[in-house]
């Protein structure tokens, strides 16, 4: 059994057009649905098969389907989030780029099972390739009666929106995306009201991955059970695994949940290269602790990753060598935090602000030892103490790269100089 | 001035989307893509046709750095040197074309034709490292990648 999922035909040259996406077996599980199942059996069938969201939280896609209340007098909108930007993650761009129908297809149930009439995919502005193939994909679809009124004649109504963003990394953030679509600054919102109840123009919403809805029309055609039987009992189906950094064999592969990390390194990415010594994994796009060489035998599956002490988060793998240095490293991803920082929460804000501060002083020769505990310091004010998870995720690498590998930021600060110079 | 055909793409939007504001963003894409930045002739322009106070505009646009707010070089360089990129040598890539350009990052060409920039994770890691030319994507760069390249776009 072929454990490609989603990836089955990205190889496909032409797999971006409607005709080799129906010859390959596209939109069949459209027709199934809303023959077959009601709304509702559609979300049991997905919470069946357990797949939980791509983006980076896990959380149970059916469950979050569940949530959004049948009985609302307002409309409800399902929502592709389409903002890859987490650092060290590329999949959901070539799933767009080269599967677009397979990505409309899941879009076009998911809205089926939550009630919604009108769907957005909200895609990151850098990705204008992106967003014309999604448009050439949802006109095609239009024409072929998989979008529009009375949907393959079931009375099943659908209009599906591209919609771009502008530039802004917290906007895949899903409180701050709804704002974006509102045309008002994106600034994150409290849950709860979680968007299931009042999302999108304040109405019932449901937010999704693209990786996650990609995986839905599969779902649908060959039975929940086929899909919880791929991968490990609670992180269920494949992931697309992003390997980036210094491998030799850098890229996405689509692999069943729970595989050895070392398999991916040596196997998949063909090992370090230059035949260097692997130093320090970040598993889940930059959003996640760093973990050091000696996690290499870690599954990658949601638990066993958070038993590392680090998170599967968007499955963005950034392999640092030997000859990085994982304080330049560290205040490279402070940095972005910082600029993304969208400035609502103090916390964060200001926060990020000293992080980056204090990091870059001690990769500049001119820390004191003292700037350890203020950075641990700092970090526990900020972890916990925002609304979005933007600040937690500054604090991730400087507490991971402190405690494991303290002996670098001492180095930096006795020696008065980066020990690594241009190395990074 | 933005042209007719442009004004009256903005005014389509109108009946598009769910909500009056929603049409911001798009309105703003169609300007950039008719004048390669926001000019505030433009911005202007979207508060009349769409009917949306000037300041909620600014409200917005002043939160993402996609829309340039000044004229800037034809081609628009921009960088990736997030922590993947950086590992596969987007430092050196960056001086690179500051000593082939003669300009420092935020600087344009004195002929006005490269604006070189900088920018955050562009979701191209596995094939770092890479930029931006306005739209269009170049991975796996090396030197000699962007010496063809910068001959290419200098000679259009």
């Amino acid at each position: 059994m072929s454990t490609k999922i989603v990836f089955k035909h990205i190889d496909e040259p032409e797999q971006h057009r409607i005709d080799t996406y129906l010859k390959n077996g596209g939109y069949q599980a459209l027709p199934k649905t809303l023959k077959e199942l009601s709304p509702a059996q559609v979300i049991e069938v997905v919470k069946k098969s357990g797949l939980r969201g791509r983006g980076g939280a896990g959380f149970s896609t059916g469950a979050k389907w569940g949530f959004v209340p049948v009985d609302s007098p307002k409309p409800r909108f399902l929502i592709c989030n389409a903002d890859e930007s987490e650092p060290g993650t590329f999949k959901d761009r070539e799933l767009i780029e080269k599967d677009p129908h397979q990505l409309i297809e899941g879009i076009i149930i998911g809205s089926y099972a939550i009630g919604a009439y009108i769907s957005f995919i909200y895609i990151r502005a850098e990705f204008g390739f992106g967003a014309k193939r999604l448009e050439q994909a949802i006109k095609e679809a239009y024409d072929k009666g998989y979008l529009g009124k009375n949907i393959l004649g079931s009375g099943y109504d659908l209009d599906l929106i591209l919609y771009r963003g502008a530039g802004a990394y917290i906007c895949g953030e899903e409180t701050s995306l709804l704002s974006s679509i509102e045309g008002i600054r994106p600034l994150v919102r409290l849950r709860p009201p979680y968007p299931a109840v009042a999302g999108c123009y304040n109405c019932p919403t449901a937010v999704n991955n693209v990786e996650t809805l990609s995986n839905v029309p599969h779902i649908i055609l060959n039975g929940a059970e086929w899909f919880a039987k791929i991968g490990t009992l609670k992180s269920t189906g494949t992931k697309i695994f992003c390997l980036s950094g210094r491998v030799n064999k850098p890229g996405n592969y689509e692999l069943p949940m729970g595989i050895p990390l070392k398999e991916l390194i040596y196997d998949y990415g063909e090992g370090i290269r230059n035949g260097k010594k692997l130093k320090a994994i970040i598993p889940g796009g930059v959003s996640s602790w760093v973990m050091p060489a000696s996690k290499v035998d870690v599954k990658l599956d949601f638990e066993s990753v958070a038993e590392a002490g680090s998170a599967l988060g968007s499955g963005g793998v950034i392999i640092m060598d030997e000859d990085t240095c994982m304080v330049k490293a560290t205040l490279r991803l402070v940095k972005f935090y910082e600029f993304e920082s969208c400035g609502e929460c103090t916390p964060c804000r200001e926060g990020t602000y000293w992080l980056s501060k204090i990091m870059q002083r001690i990769e500049d020769g001119k820390g004191r030892m003292e700037d350890l505990d203020l950075l641990l310091d700092l970090s526990d004010n900020i972890y916990g103490k925002t609304i979005c998870p933007l600040g937690e995720s500054a604090t991730m690498p400087v507490t991971s790269t402190i405690e494991h590998f303290r002996q670098e930021y001492e180095d930096h600060i006795k020696n008065k100089r980066c020990p690594f110079e241009k190395k990074v | 001035m933005i042209s007719r055909e442009t004004e009256e793409k903005i005014r389509n939007l109108k009946g598009k989307y769910p909500k009056v504001k929603t049409c911001v963003l798009p309105a703003f894409h169609i300007l950039y893509q008719e004048e390669g930045y926001l000019s505030q002739e433009g911005i202007q322009k979207v508060s009349e046709l769409l009917g949306v106070p000037l300041l909620e505009l600014h409200e917005v646009l002043s939160f993402y750095v996609f829309f340039p707010t000044r004229r800037i070089g034809k081609y628009w360089i921009r960088v990736c040197d997030n922590l993947s990129c950086s590992l596969m040598g987007a430092e050196s890539i960056i001086k690179y074309l500051e000593e082939k350009l003669k300009i420092r990052v935020g600087q344009t060409t004195p002929d006005g034709l490269f604006t070189l920039g900088t920018e955050e994770c562009l979701g191209s890691c596995g094939t770092a490292p890479m930029m931006m030319v306005n739209e269009e994507f170049h991975e796996n760069l090396t030197r000699e990648k962007i010496d063809k390249l910068i001959e290419e776009l200098s000679r259009k």
